[in-house]
């Protein structure tokens, strides 16, 4: 009980600061209707071919705009110094690490929320497919932000910083991408649920691993 | 209280610390003085856990902060010049975290005890960065003493106050020293060292040549005392 009382402190926290300034969230936010915007007005498409392409469009948007927030993460923490005082605390660092990962979910969640809506209107989609791609996004979003507050951190302490995260994190994350596309194109297009069950297996399977490994390791990767 | 024996650390080639031996007794302020790079910040910091040091050993209060870092967090407060506190949120939110951090009991009581004794009190709900540096810094120490530690450890805690705020510290940090804690604090201040404190240690060159109770020097003594440890 405890442990979770210490990871929502650390998860209030982030999120209360984020509330106040609203920093993050207007950068990612802006960054992620640009990209949908851009892509609509680039490809032109029409509706039968939209499905094929908005999958990949979606994810593009949350990725690139969830790495402003994950990149942020610690480095903000460490420019002001406060990412000692998280150190001192007598916590188990796993703690520290779920309550960075939830606040981070937590701002590309919110992120998300805005987004999908905008991009099913701007492609004509069928609002009939939101409820089970809130399942994939969930996923999606809790795998990639996942691993990405764990390269966070172990990016914080090199040199050229905010260009390492991307560079460690989406070689590691293709996976995930790639289930996290292919069964959101499944829901658009109305598949069952069992011609797309190894790409739900994948995800899953990342989730559970990768989550998992980054628990283990924060420990090392945090101290100096 | 405080134990260190052989202490060295090393960054790659450079040895920063090259074996410190120093014991801290329960309740004794000590002091300790030296010049930039002499390697003060980096003995506070694996004393606080926040490195690890390449031999030797740091017991606090019996505990090894190898071995138990999370017990040894647990007693300890530490106050620097960076003030680790979040600029955006209030007093009050700052030490809402740090407290259910450290599962301080009556929190809401203790926050309120503590911030009257830094008196911030009044200005408690508004955001941090709205604070002067010396405001900041007085909050720093709420935040360190909120989970009542055996031992304080203080490094450069003056660094960019005025006169007024120097002044204020001073008193709270004399309060601090009067409530029975062990206190190491480092400075470049000789005067203001050398008052504070029951004994004084100079480290230089990474090596803690020199230490002696405060009482039984005056300022001129200690100042030459330290040109000739630092010239060494």
């Amino acid at each position: 009980m405890s442990f979770l009382r210490k990871v929502g402190a650390v998860a209030w926290k982030d999120l209360r600061a984020e509330w106040r300034t609203r920093e993050m969230f207007s950068a990612m936010f802006v960054f992620a209707l640009l990209i949908v915007i851009i892509f609509n007005f680039a490809l032109e498409l029409r509706v039968e071919n939209a499905r094929a392409l908005v999958p990949g469009i979606l994810w593009v948007a949350f990725t690139f705009s969830g790495m402003l927030g994950l990149s942020r993460s610690f480095i903000l923490e460490k420019d002001r110094g406060s990412l000692e005082g998280l150190l001192l605390c007598p916590v188990d660092r796993s703690a520290i690490y779920l309550g960075k990962m939830l606040s981070n979910m937590a701002l590309m969640g919110i992120v998300e929320a805005f987004v999908l809506p905008i991009t099913f209107v701007l492609f004509n989609l069928s609002f009939r497919a939101v409820p089970m791609l809130v399942v994939v996004v969930a996923l999606g979003t809790l795998g990639f932000a996942g691993v990405g507050t764990l390269f966070s951190a172990m990016a914080v302490n090199t040199r050229a910083r905010e260009v390492m995260l991307p560079l460690l994190l989406f070689p590691v994350a293709v996976p995930l991408l790639i289930a996290a596309v292919k069964l959101t194109a499944g829901v658009l297009d109305g598949l069952a649920m069992s011609e797309v069950s190894r790409w739900w297996q994948l995800l899953v399977g990342f989730d559970v691993i990768f989550l998992t490994l980054s628990l283990m390791t924060f420990d090392y990767v945090i101290e100096e | 209280m405080i134990q260190v024996h052989g202490l060295v650390k090393s960054f790659g080639l450079k040895k920063v610390l090259r074996g410190i031996d120093l014991d801290v007794g329960e309740g004794e302020y000590l002091t300790l003085v030296g010049p930039n790079g002499a390697g003060k910040t980096t003995f506070v910091r694996i004393l606080a856990t926040l490195s690890r040091a390449t031999s030797g050993q740091v017991r606090i209060g019996g505990m090894s902060v190898d071995e138990h870092p999370t017990d040894v967090r647990r007693r300890i407060g530490l106050v620097s010049h960076r003030t680790l506190l979040y600029d955006d949120l209030t007093a009050v939110e700052n030490l809402q975290f740090y407290g259910r951090m450290y599962d301080v009991a009556n929190l809401e009581a203790r926050i309120e005890e503590v911030l009257k004794q830094v008196a911030l009190y009044f200005r408690r709900h508004e955001p941090v960065r709205s604070y002067s540096r010396g405001m900041q810094q007085r909050l720093s120490i709420a935040r360190a003493i909120l989970h009542d530690p055996q031992v304080m450890l203080m490094d450069e805690p003056y660094t960019g106050l005025d006169q007024q705020a120097t002044a204020m510290l001073r008193e709270v940090l004399h309060t601090l020293a009067a409530s029975g804690r062990s206190v190491i604090m480092t400075t470049h201040d000789l005067e203001l060292g050398l008052e504070v404190a029951d004994r004084v240690a100079i480290l230089a060159n990474g090596r803690l040549d020199y230490q002696s109770p405060a009482r039984e020097l005056d300022i001129q003594r200690f100042c030459q005392i330290y040109a000739e440890q630092v010239a060494e």
